[in-house]
């Protein structure tokens, strides 16, 4: 629960008035570009940082309460692990910090860290150390666990395979917030997305209903030597571009321009039709800054 | 419970870092036994060469080895490993407990390094006066404890040598710990208020009366300890206050 949240760092405001409820069991997405001010919110919520103004509460109690008791795990975006301590040791230290952590061994298996649990922390790859440094936060077996980018540093697989184990703990009942600039990553495992710019929430909702908010759907069929002119004027088109012997057309109501395309143009072929991405609908909310105020 | 979990895990880290332990339990000790050991028949300042010697080196080696145990809080602030630990119960206050007991248990190991050496080397005491040397210069080395942590919030890890070892040079060479400063009447009382000064002297006890240490120890190293503590806190708040 976040509310009225202000940061600044000098003549930077990195956070400009966020507010955000968040139930229970539910995993949430901050997305954002770089710089929106998503790893500055984690740290509000995780005390970290102390807000200029507006106040977190987690679970009814202060971020530093809720941290103490052990309700709290988290994982930073930056950090690297002590030295001179087996992966083993480190998670069984830091689980030694909780009232009621989760067993070494399961969660050294659930994030895959099994496999080189005595190993020392030092030697392990970019990969590896993200997934004790997971290990970290899930050992606390914590009802919210915070993920400042959590597969950053990761190459396409071991992103894969971070967001399988992610899926399995989720399904435990566990509150999860995680920040992220992939935009596939918050549309694939977020329940509710919600999209920081500039230090300021502009949408906040299933990620199906950030996309619909966007303008919905594309169509694309092969349809050489027409005018647009034409198709614009189809029922649902709101603009038309060629791309070759191509139209793209996109639409507010794509079943009804569908229809209409296929009615008044039996030439068309090779239709497709597709969602606006989220990384459109991101794109769109980047550029222009729709939906943000002037400062 | 988990105090003595995270405890025991420091503590095995500040064991296994070999490199640390080597050049700083070697300084001091082959510092001794070359200078101690080619000048062992000589005496100074009215005890043998070799025990003047030895009691420099103690109150030396281990002021170094307790600041720069604490100075390495350093390297974890730069790595965030602090910040990952300030969001887990751990208390502040059990972090830097942990700092102190692995910077006096490696500056009791210096000293009991360079006591074995010291019985190599011919110098004799009774029981007591080992035991009363060692009590005196585990209570003054209390502000260095501090100046560790201090410096470690100060000091940026790749500036960590230079500082530590300027400084606990600078406080070994005013206290004494190398040699008498001469007879300048200035820089004695000078030195007199420098907490190493009766650091040095307690790893001389043997040289004095019944009557030592003095209020005036005592007062140093309180006046010390507050201040520098006072810094550290303040140290600590504005560094977690502004990442």
């Amino acid at each position: 629960m976040l509310s009225g949240l202000r940061k600044s760092y000098g003549p930077i405001e990195a956070v400009r008035g966020v507010d955000l409820a968040i139930a229970p069991g539910e995993t949430v997405a901050l997305l954002g570009p770089n710089g929106a001010g998503k790893s500055t919110t984690i740290d509000l919520m995780l005390g970290l940082a102390r807000p200029d103004a507006g106040s977190v509460s987690l679970f009814g109690l202060a971020p530093a309460d809720a941290v103490a008791s052990g309700l709290v795990g988290g994982m930073l975006q930056t950090g690297s692990l002590v030295e001179h301590l087996s992966v083993r040791e480190l998670v069984a230290v830091v689980a030694s910090l909780y009232p009621d952590p989760l067993p070494v061994d399961e969660v050294l298996d659930t994030t895959g860290a099994a496999a080189y649990a005595d190993q020392q922390t030092t030697k392990l790859s970019g990969g590896q150390t993200q997934r004790v440094r997971f290990a970290l936060a899930l050992v606390a077996n914590p009802d919210l666990l915070v993920l400042d980018e959590p597969t950053a540093a990761l190459d396409v697989e071991a992103r894969r395979d971070f967001w399988a184990t992610m899926r399995g703990v989720a399904s435990g009942g566990k509150t999860i917030v995680f920040a992220t600039h992939y935009l596939e990553e918050a549309d694939a495992y977020a329940d509710r997305v919600v999209l920081l710019v500039r230090g300021q929430v502009v949408a906040d909702g299933p990620a199906t209903e950030i996309k619909a908010r966007v303008g919905g759907r594309t169509i694309r069929a092969t349809l050489p030597s027409i005018d647009l002119a034409e198709v614009c004027t189809l029922p649902g088109v709101v603009t038309a571009d060629r791309r070759g012997d191509a139209i793209v057309l996109s639409c507010s109501n794509s079943d009804a321009a569908l229809r209409a395309l296929l009615e008044d143009f039996p030439a068309a072929r090779d239709i497709e039709v597709r969602g606006a991405g989220l990384e459109e609908a991101f794109l769109e909310f980047v550029t222009d800054g729709r939906g943000v105020p002037a400062p | 419970m988990s105090k003595a979990t995270y405890l025991r895990a420091e503590i095995v880290r500040t064991f296994r870092n070999r490199r640390f332990l080597l050049f700083s339990l070697g300084f001091p000790l082959v510092l001794f036994l070359a200078v101690g050991g080619a000048n062992k028949d000589r005496s100074l300042s009215g005890i043998g060469f070799a025990l003047y010697y030895m009691s420099g080196m103690v109150a030396w080696g281990s002021m170094v080895a307790i600041v720069s145990s604490g100075a390495r809080i350093s390297t974890e602030r730069q790595t965030g490993w602090t910040r990952q630990l300030r969001i887990t119960p751990l208390r502040t206050r059990t972090y830097f407990t942990a700092k102190i007991v692995c910077g006096y248990l490696l500056a009791l190991l210096t000293i009991v390094v360079l006591y074995v050496a010291g019985l190599f080397l011919d110098v004799h005491l009774r029981v007591s006066e080992w035991a009363t040397m060692t009590g005196l210069v585990l209570v003054g080395l209390v502000p260095f404890a501090v100046l560790g942590v201090l410096l470690g919030h100060l000091v940026k890890p790749d500036s960590l040598g230079p500082a530590v070892g300027g400084i606990t040079s600078l406080f070994a060479l005013l206290g004494g710990a190398w040699g008498p400063l001469g007879s300048s009447r200035v820089l004695t009382d000078a030195a007199k208020c420098l907490p190493s000064f009766w650091l040095v002297q307690s790893a001389k006890v043997v040289l004095h009366g019944p009557a030592w240490p003095p209020a005036e120890e005592w007062v140093v190293l309180a006046v010390w300890t507050l201040a520098l503590g006072r810094l550290a806190v303040l140290v600590y708040q504005r560094d977690t206050a502004r990442v």
